[in-house]
């Protein structure tokens, strides 16, 4: 069984009002998390309602600044801090702030974009150029070459 | 105002399993603030993506956790599954829904014995361990494990359960059943449980939204949420109705997860009558390249399983959001304001996973 589940890309000055929409609408914040990418963070906010998942996606840098929803939603104080903590994104006015302390790891900001690559996909497989000349084979036979 | 002490909580304390940390901020013997400290047992679980690959990764997810083991396998392959648009086979997600109840079965047994000893109730924490050993038995006869059961991968399950062997779970089980409940009726019935329980560690239903509350904290406010009514795996051929009670407080919890354990023995029992033959894998071909946040209801509540891939064989991120760390917040809210000697009851009754949480 999988679940329909809706991703909307918004920016991140939208966010806090975003909140505020889902929160007056009944919405329950599910989770915050965050992805590294190439050279930008994805954060992805999940809410729910009656059993129906929606995210508000927000990608920023590491120079941006992403406002708390803390102050709607109190639990997401926790998710914050931990963003901080593990990818060194800096969350504005958290409603509890551990100022870099949640998580005392070896290795500052561990899922920060100077420590955590991202794997290379495979490169596409490319079909070998046709050799001049070649005669085009009969259909039956090229049927059964191959696997 | 009287006069305000910080008095540290854990991380070693008697009743707690796994290390937390509370600075509990006090007036006389009143709690007017409470500052949770984790980061005692962080493995950096999440990051392994890179040195595992997509269907290596599933004994990782097996070993974030104890007592929810199987349920994180199931949870991150049921990720995998949604990206690659894998078909499982009915008889592997039945499989899935009877190990995942009989995962639900010991960890709530697991949480009563604990509990009791928490109140000084020693017998009771004896006894029910002795009772959770017949069903690790079963777990152990099933997958070969009794704690982490390595039983769940991508596509399917690792073993099948011979319908003779179905047939002696649930005897085994219904006969359990029995015992379990005069355990239970003691816990339940015992009038000092019930003076430090009733009444104590309360949260509103709204406090409990709000705060983002799942699982049985939730539905001992009076949240019916239940992710197994989503109908993942087999539960949605299964009668599922979430356990609830409205009080809000720790008798509540307590209730709630008590009647899960019974419950949890019927869905096993109906599960084993109606799983149908067939085989209990499919292979899995490819790569997974997309994302998707997979929810499963663990014995502690929601979890988030989120998977992205970029075609590669190691997944880009792989991220749990566990239920204690959305219960933390309302931890907090119930402990402020409470008595001190209360503080102890609100946890076992919350009965947080550690491991779970800092993965």
């Amino acid at each position: 069984m999988t679940e329909q589940q809706e991703i909307v890309p918004i920016r991140v000055g939208e966010l806090v009002g975003e909140a505020a929409r889902l929160y007056a609408e009944g919405h329950r914040l599910v989770q915050i998390s965050c992805t590294t990418l190439e050279s930008a963070y994805e954060l992805s906010y999940s809410f729910d309602k009656g059993y129906r998942l929606q995210h508000l996606r927000v990608t920023v840098t590491q120079e941006e600044e992403i406002p708390s929803i803390s102050i709607i939603y109190p639990g997401a104080f926790l998710y914050e801090n931990e963003i901080h903590d593990l990818f060194g994104l800096t969350v504005r006015n958290i409603a509890v702030d551990y100022r870099g302390t949640l998580y005392r790891t070896k290795v500052q900001t561990p899922f920060s974009i100077e420590n955590c690559p991202v794997p290379v996909p495979p490169k596409p497989k490319q079909e070998a150029p046709k050799e001049t000349g070649e005669a085009e084979r009969p259909e039956e036979q090229r049927e059964g070459s191959g696997e | 105002m009287g006069q305000r002490n910080v008095i540290p909580f854990g991380p070693q304390h008697p009743i707690l399993l796994e290390p937390l940390h509370l600075q509990l901020v006090t007036e006389d013997e009143k709690v007017v603030d409470v500052v949770p400290s984790i980061s005692y047992v962080h493995r950096g679980l999440e990051r392994l993506v890179e040195k595992r690959d997509y269907l290596d990764f599933v004994h990782i997810a097996d070993r974030i956790c104890g007592l929810c083991s199987f349920m994180h396998a199931m949870g991150y392959c049921q990720a995998v599954e949604a990206v690659m648009r894998i078909e499982v086979p009915a008889r592997a997600l039945y499989l899935r829904t009877i190990w995942a109840e009989l995962g639900r079965i010991h960890s709530h047994i697991f949480w009563l014995g604990v509990a009791a000893d928490a109140f000084g109730y020693e017998s009771v924490f004896m006894q029910s361990l002795r009772v959770r050993e017949e069903v690790l038995n079963v777990i152990e006869e099933t997958t070969g494990g009794r704690v982490i059961f390595g039983t769940c991968k991508v596509g399917g399950v690792r073993k099948d359960i011979g319908s003779e062997t179905l047939q002696g779970v649930v005897r085994r089980l219904t006969a359990l059943r029995g015992e379990l409940q005069d355990l239970t009726d003691v816990f339940i019935n015992d009038y000092s449980i019930r003076h430090r329980l009733v009444g104590v560690g309360c949260i509103s239903k709204e406090d409990a939204y709000t705060l983002g509350c799942v699982g049985p904290m939730a539905r001992a406010s009076g949240l019916g949420i239940d992710l197994r009514t989503l109908g993942y795996a087999a539960y949605g051929e299964l009668e599922v109705e979430p356990v609830v009670e409205n009080t809000g407080d720790c008798y509540a919890r307590c209730l709630v997860r008590i009647r899960e354990i019974f419950q949890s023995i019927d869905l096993i029992r109906e599960a084993a009558g109606k799983i149908p033959e067939g085989p209990v894998d499919v292979k899995v071909k490819g790569t997974p390249n997309g994302e998707y946040f997979s929810r499963i209801e663990q014995p502690r509540g929601e979890v988030i399983h989120y998977v992205k891939g970029n075609g590669s064989k190691f997944l880009q991120r792989f991220r749990v959001r566990v239920p204690t760390f959305s219960n933390i917040p309302a931890m907090i809210k119930i402990m402020k304001g409470s008595e001190l000697a209360d503080i102890p009851n609100i946890i076992v009754t919350l009965d947080p996973c550690i491991s779970c949480t800092e993965r």
